[in-house]
């Protein structure tokens, strides 16, 4: 069998649309086009029709009622309403005043919520900036420990998006709870690869988007819990009042469609999907680990989503890393930023140096991912480090027992 | 990124991968000048040894390049363009010539300039084992490019 080149391994970055969701979406742009707000005529209870049973659809896959489902362009909407929302909803002093309340979250999160609560930080609100170990771990007992009376939020990611460790997401959840302080969890990598209850897990708000589940692009959900407790958010786009209030705009009826019926069929196919790809990615790392030395799996040992890996390859430059694996398609540690190569912050977090961080890959398989994809991407690899090796005065200086923190190098 | 035809080639094929030896193992030949310049976290790290005969003529070069396509490919091209050059004449090797040669776009301008520098960091090297005068060795040249940029590629 032949493979087509690239291969697409970069599934944490977007997904490609599965053929039933694209097809469930047509009608929506062809034959029922109307504004499910039109209450008087067909087109308009048609589109209504489409609306409510995706949101049926998202709300069954995590274990919520259809009306706590808002409707976003995205994650990153879902995120800034969410916290900016919660926040300024449950301020305890007015804008411009200080003390206005308290925000937990942690330096390797995605920048949708850095961005957010450095925001916030800026209009009046004190943030605690969690750091976690070398595993890139946040747990119950680090939020613990940074709980105050005026914690008003919580923001910890289920899944981290460059390392897929996975955070103790129920027990921070319940930790909040005791402390009546709002839980959000960006669930943007964990949502439709992973089983998701919004109640056993206590989550108060809960972010993800379409098109990382299969789903289309500019389109995304915001969970925000109705009952025990009930949980307001100020609004950011105010308008016609559509979705509880909470974010006015006409409805993106094909994407809602869309999402609805991708969230349906992760609900049906995770399981049997996250074993395949959990036993792909277990042998990439052990097939890697075993042919190269001085290469490192970045995250935690067994705390990590099935379908990511990120691994470090020293003595070799990372863009140089990348030319030489053109055919398949992934992040580098420099990936997020990519227009400025700096190092990730999130490897940073973990504590990886720079040089390991520069030259690091993270490789996300998804529905079409085959196992001799992954054969071809662990050849290329391997290939591709040992030819830059065999150029690498670093890896000289390694293999002569040379450490090469301690030269002074001449920097130029 | 999209590299040029010529720095995938080099990429590819490297010109006179190697060394005349470990570093501990050169550093008293006097026929032979090492340059090594750049840092590991600055992303490139060049490393050039020329082989010069008796008549001041450079027999054989070899490098060795952590650093990213561009580099790799400049480094190639130096050792290339270094062969059967005499000592004197191999400091007349610009990064603008690099740069030109490889089709290298404004970001990796200082790939060249590395190049550059590894030449005259190898031939200050191999005048200094030999008692000659070395007008370059303090790096008063010029490069159509500033030292101050950043070292992110």
């Amino acid at each position: 069998m032949t493979l087509d080149l690239p291969i697409y391994m970069d599934n944490a970055s977007t997904t490609r649309t599965d053929p039933r969701v694209l097809e469930a979406m047509l009608p929506f742009f062809l034959d029922t086009y109307g504004n499910p707000s039109s209450r008087n005529h067909s087109f308009g209870w048609a589109a209504e029709d489409g609306v409510d049973r995706a949101r049926r659809q998202v709300a069954d896959l995590i274990g919520a009622g259809p009306k706590e489902i808002i409707w976003t362009s995205g994650a990153t909407e879902g995120n800034n309403l969410a916290i900016k929302g919660a926040a300024r909803m449950y301020a305890k002093a007015p804008a411009g005043e200080s003390g206005r309340g308290h925000i937990i979250t942690a330096i390797h999160e995605h920048k949708a919520v850095i961005d957010p609560c450095k925001r916030l930080e800026r209009e009046g609100f004190d943030v605690t900036w969690l750091e976690p170990g070398a595993d890139g771990l946040i747990t119950a007992d680090m939020v613990a420990g940074a709980m105050r009376d005026d914690t008003i939020l919580v923001s910890i990611m289920w899944a981290n998006n460059e390392i897929g460790t996975i955070n103790e997401v129920p027990e921070i959840g319940a930790l909040c709870h005791e402390h009546n302080a709002i839980f959000h969890t960006d669930g943007t990598q964990w949502v439709g690869k992973m089983p998701t209850n919004v109640d056993t897990d206590n989550i108060d708000l809960l972010s993800f988007s379409g098109h990382k589940l299969f789903g289309p692009n500019g389109v995304g959900a915001l969970y925000v819990r109705r009952r025990r407790p009930r949980v307001r958010l100020e609004a950011m786009l105010d308008g016609g009042g559509h979705e509880r209030g909470m974010r006015s705009g006409t409805l993106n009826v094909p994407g809602i469609v869309g999402m609805g019926m991708a969230c349906e069929i992760a609900g049906r196919e995770m399981e049997a999907e996250g074993e395949r790809l959990l036993k792909l990615r277990q042998h990439m790392e052990r097939s890697l680990v075993d042919a190269i030395d001085v290469v490192q799996v970045n995250g935690h040992a067994e705390k990590r989503l099935p379908h990511l890996t990120n691994i470090s390859f020293g003595f070799v430059e990372g863009e140089s890393l990348m030319m030489g694996v053109k055919d398949i398609a992934c992040s580098s540690g420099s990936a997020c930023t990519s227009a400025s190569l700096e190092p990730s912050y999130v490897l940073k977090a973990l504590g990886v140096g720079d040089d390991l961080a520069h030259s690091s890959l993270r490789m996300s398989f998804g529905r079409w991912t085959t196992a001799e994809e992954v054969d071809y991407a662990i050849e290329n690899i391997i290939t591709a480090v040992k030819h830059l090796r065999s150029m690498s005065p670093l890896y000289d200086l390694h293999n002569e027992g040379i450490d090469i923190s301690t030269i002074q190098w001449q920097a130029h | 990124m999209a590299y040029s035809e010529k720095v995938v080639e080099h990429y590819q094929n490297p010109r006179n991968v190697g060394s005349f030896g470990a570093s501990n193992e050169v550093k008293d030949r006097s026929d032979i000048g090492v340059g090594i310049v750049g840092a590991p976290e600055c992303g490139d790290v060049m490393q050039l040894q020329i082989k010069v005969d008796d008549e001041g003529m450079i027999e054989d070069a070899k490098f060795k390049c952590f650093g990213c396509g561009s580099a790799i490919a400049s480094s190639s091209l130096a050792t290339e363009w270094l062969k059967g050059r005499s000592v004197d004449d191999a400091l007349k090797i610009k990064n603008t010539a690099i740069v030109e040669e490889l089709s290298l776009p404004p970001v990796k301008i200082h790939c060249s300039v590395l190049a550059e520098d590894s030449i005259r960091s190898a031939i200050a090297d191999y005048k200094k084992k030999n008692g000659m005068d070395d007008h370059d060795h303090d790096h008063d040249h010029d490069h159509d490019h500033d030292h101050d940029h950043d070292h992110s590629h």
